[in-house]
């Protein structure tokens, strides 16, 4: 695969690094260099972060545990969004998972190692279930209702004085230790990342895919497209949730907060500046913003501001991603040619 | 079954802004008969596709397709009992490969269905299909980037997405159109193939000459009405549709 | 209690009309969804502040001032930022959306909090009405709704850059080949959403204080009732206006003002299932909804 960029008496030429017997999704590998080679960008980083994680000072180990919640976040946005269904409200999904385990932690004693996982689940069949009857509506329309739902939430919260109220509810139940807490979110955003991954490499997520792309060519395939739809949503639904009850059991406590626009912007300004459809650029785009946030946390509300306009740079100037230009720079090597 | 009414549309009728695309079509179409629409830029083909297959409802009127009542019911509904259309706009999902635009038909619960209730392998059955429109077989053509083929390959991969779900009635909107004549022609046996399968086929064209040729009947629409029905030659003969057309041309 | 609630669900429903004009008009002109709008509306709140307090401007200065800066700050937005990404609609939105946020925490970094950012009243009097007591100011936005419309209508019916707005509107293929410069007018017309959002501001906001949360709220209420009137149309927006102008005054009185916002946010909910092109909409449901 060769790519021109033209320039006065040069162009470059980009051409696949091989792997040298290559049939569509079979690899025939030669060598442990090719190994090595596919291998590397896959395990590297999930053992480099475990190790980091391990040893680093209680206070990082607890903001890469953050950064991995929204890491999932991120990557449950993309994954939305490669179905054709932007969301400007991940904070729904997030909130919701958070308050049903605070719930069944609260009221009904359950453990965290129950109330997590059910989170995931419930959360994720309450918010689907709201986003049911938009699941007819495209572009901004459905972006609005997302917006919207979370806002809703928290006033009626606010308004009603359930479930604490404006107080919310403290004193929940929390996880062993912190390496557990570091252990499991590891597990929860690698699986997640290389699960997702290959539903959507596959030919079901290729249907998904589809939708976002062409949803009436899809329709004509005889495709229920809004049924794989609310299959996205709880599947994506999911991890958000689960982001949302790990971090109830992380901070002990879940009130309102859990509805704030920064679950909703900072997912989606992490999928932009790691590069939307790839789930992996997402992944990338959380273990740049979250540790920075940390690392400029005195400057207080001035972070707010700086998502924003990293957000609109990265929407408007580079809509490729970080991650995009990664992959293009590892998988192809580029020469300078001399054109006659 | 060959005298079976497959399709009956009654009284469709469609206005978009006050302006009457669809305005009161009826008629029957009986199985394995090649059915030609014709008529002048803007007299409502695409739209009564569009009705007839579900992707847009109708005002009034009714479609009966196989006896049951189908009107108003989703794109996806329609395609699943059997009712294939193709787009005039060939939007392939460009980054994949010629034969993966071919899955997501080959994952609608119809095909598992008529293949006793599993897939198969749905990457071999895509890549007969194409073979069958006239890919070449084991060329890069099937495998290359679908947004990298020439437009004369989308047309084919649009009719083979149609013959993916083994459909009994096929709802072409111009699939001639842009194709050269030698394309056009390796297309007629195809055509001919399915037809010899027992399918019927709708075909909304342009091209009246390579559609004159296969279609047993043809329906002239103009601002929205149905003017003629009747054998090609016969209808081609009438004065209203000569001056449908010939006034047409004078204005564009 | 009856007359108050009349009295005051008109003037809250012309409050909802004049703070989302702004954003009704560059959506109904160049299709560009502006979610910066209650952002622009608090800037141009702040921005006269400023130029009343620090500067020590005059008001006929000031008030002007900040009109015209909003507006080429909206169309400095589009020429900087949303003509890269025109016509990828989900781009434009996530764009305005975080430069409204942008803005907005920028003053709420900045340390614009707190009771004493206000504008000054037109007019410090009250008059009655009935039986209740209403204060100049709130009559003052009933009647610049009014003349906004007014001169709304007039500018798109009678002057040629108004002509152009209307042409795009309509047929933005047909208006090209005419020679209307597309970009030009989608600039234009967010200039004009811009400084529609700084009258609003000079106007609504000495019925308060410049609060930073209030940006978020003028932006959800603007969505309400455009969405519910269909995106786009100025009739529409008035009638949503004054639905949701009374329902939030009701529930407000009977069940408490927690739940003034949940009105807007449940109507919008509301209309995007029922009918998504909004009551008054035209045939944006082709687009939309399939």
């Amino acid at each position: 695969m060769k790519e021109n960029d033209k320039s006065a008496g040069r162009r470059l030429e980009r051409i696949d690094r091989g792997i040298h017997a290559r049939s569509e999704d079979i690899f025939a590998l030669n060598s442990w260099r090719e190994m090595l080679y596919l291998l590397g960008p896959r395990v590297i980083p999930v053992v480099a972060l475990v190790i980091l994680g391990l040893v680093a000072p209680l206070y990082w180990q607890r903001v890469l545990v953050s950064t991995a919640m929204f890491a999932l976040l991120a990557i449950s946005w993309d994954m939305l969004a490669s179905t054709g269904m932007v969301s400007l409200g991940q904070a729904l999904f997030f909130g919701v998972g958070a308050y049903v385990s605070g719930i069944l932690n609260h009221y009904y004693g359950l453990p965290p190692w129950l109330t997590i996982p059910l989170a995931a689940v419930i959360g994720s069949v309450i918010c689907t279930i709201m986003l049911l009857p938009v699941l007819r509506l495209r572009g901004i329309y459905f972006a609005m209702v997302t917006l919207v739902l979370p806002l809703m939430l928290e006033r009626i919260i606010e308004a009603t004085k359930i479930f604490g109220g404006t107080e919310g509810i403290s004193g929940l139940g929390q996880l062993p230790s912190v390496d557990v807490e570091f252990i499991v979110a590891m597990v929860a955003v690698w699986a997640a990342l290389f699960g997702f991954r290959r539903l959507m490499n596959s030919d079901y997520g290729l249907v998904l895919k589809g939708i976002k792309d062409n949803d009436r060519s899809v329709m004509s395939g005889s495709i229920n497209i809004y049924l794989y739809k609310a299959q996205a949503l709880l599947i994506a639904g999911s991890i958000a949730s689960l982001a949302g009850a790990f971090m109830t059991h992380a901070y002990m406590f879940v009130g309102i907060p859990v509805f704030a626009l920064d679950y909703s912007i900072i997912p989606i300004a992490a999928a932009a500046v790691g590069g939307v459809g790839t789930l992996a650029g997402s992944l990338l785009g959380a273990f740049i913003l979250v540790p920075l946030n940390e690392l400029l946390r005195g400057l207080g509300g001035l972070r707010s501001v700086i998502y924003a306009v990293l957000l609109v740079v990265f929407t408007v100037g580079l809509p490729e991603g970080i991650f995009h230009f990664l992959q293009r720079k590892y998988c192809q090597f580029e020469r300078w040619v001399e054109v006659s | 079954m060959s005298d079976d009414v497959i399709l009956e549309a009654k009284g469709l009728a469609r206005s978009f802004g006050g302006i009457k695309a669809v305005d009161g079509v009826s008629f029957e179409l009986k199985a394995n008969q090649v059915l030609g629409i014709i008529g002048p830029n803007g007299s409502g083909k695409t739209t009564l596709v569009n009705l007839l297959t579900g992707f847009v409802k109708p005002d009034q009127g009714q479609i009966l397709y196989k006896g049951q009542d189908v009107t108003g019911l989703p794109p996806y509904k329609v395609a699943a009992l059997g009712m294939a259309r193709s787009f005039q706009m060939v939007k392939p999902f460009y980054e994949l490969p010629a034969f993966k635009n071919l899955i997501i038909p080959l994952f609608s619960s119809r095909v598992r269905r008529l293949a006793g209730g599993k897939y198969g392998d749905r990457d071999a059955v895509a890549k007969d299909l194409l073979e069958e429109v006239g890919f070449e077989r084991d060329s890069q053509v099937i495998t290359q980037r679908a947004g990298s083929l020439p437009h004369g390959y989308l047309k084919r991969m649009e009719l083979a997405k149609c013959m993916a779900l083994r459909p009994d009635l096929y709802v072409l909107d111009e699939l001639f159109s842009g194709l050269s004549l030698a394309e056009v022609a390796s297309l007629v046996p195809v055509i001919d193939k399915l037809m010899a399968q027992g399918a019927t086929i709708i075909m909304v064209e342009h091209r009246l000459r390579e559609l004159f040729r296969i279609a047993n009947q043809v329906i002239v629409l103009n601002f929205g009405r149905k003017i003629a029905h009747g054998a090609p030659q016969e209808v081609m003969n009438d004065p209203e549709v000569k001056s449908a057309y010939l006034g047409s041309e004078t204005e564009d | 209690m009856i007359t108050m609630t009349i009295v005051y669900g008109f003037i809250n429903s012309a409050i909802l009309v004049v703070a989302a004009l702004g954003f009704n008009i560059t959506f109904g002109i160049s299709g560009v969804a502006n979610f910066a709008h209650g952002a622009l509306y608090i800037a141009a709140g702040f921005l006269t502040y400023l130029c009343l307090t620090e500067l020590h401007f005059p008001y006929w200065i000031a008030a002007p001032a900040a009109v015209i800066i909003t507006g080429a700050l909206a169309a400095v937005i589009y020429r900087v930022v949303l003509l890269r990404v025109r016509g990828l609609v989900v781009s434009e939105v996530i764009a305005t959306f975080a430069i409204g946020l942008a803005i907005l925490e920028l003053f709420r970094f900045l340390g614009f909090v707190g009771f004493e950012f206000t504008l000054p009243v037109f007019v410090d009097a009250s008059v009655p009405l009935g039986n209740t007591l209403v204060d100049a100011q709130r009559l003052l936005v009933v009647a610049s709704g009014i003349v906004l419309t007014v001169f709304l209508w007039l500018f798109t019916h009678y002057t040629k850059t108004g002509l152009a707005f209307r042409g795009i509107a309509q047929d933005e293929r047909t208006a090209l080949t005419l020679g209307i410069n597309a970009d030009r007018v989608a600039a234009l017309s967010m200039a004009f959403g811009g400084a529609y959002a700084a009258v609003a501001a000079l106007v609504i906001l000495p019925l308060g204080t410049i609060a930073v949360n209030e940006g978020y709220d003028v932006m959800i209420n603007s969505l309400a009732v455009c969405i519910m009137g269909g995106l786009g149309s100025t009739g529409g927006l008035i009638a949503a206006s004054f639905l949701i102008g009374y329902g939030q005054i009701i529930t407000a009185t009977y069940l408490g003002t927690h739940w003034t916002m949940i009105v807007s946010l449940v109507a919008i909910l509301i209309i995007l299932i029922v009918k998504p092109s909004g009551l008054f909409g035209h045939q944006k449901e082709l687009e939309e909804r399939t």
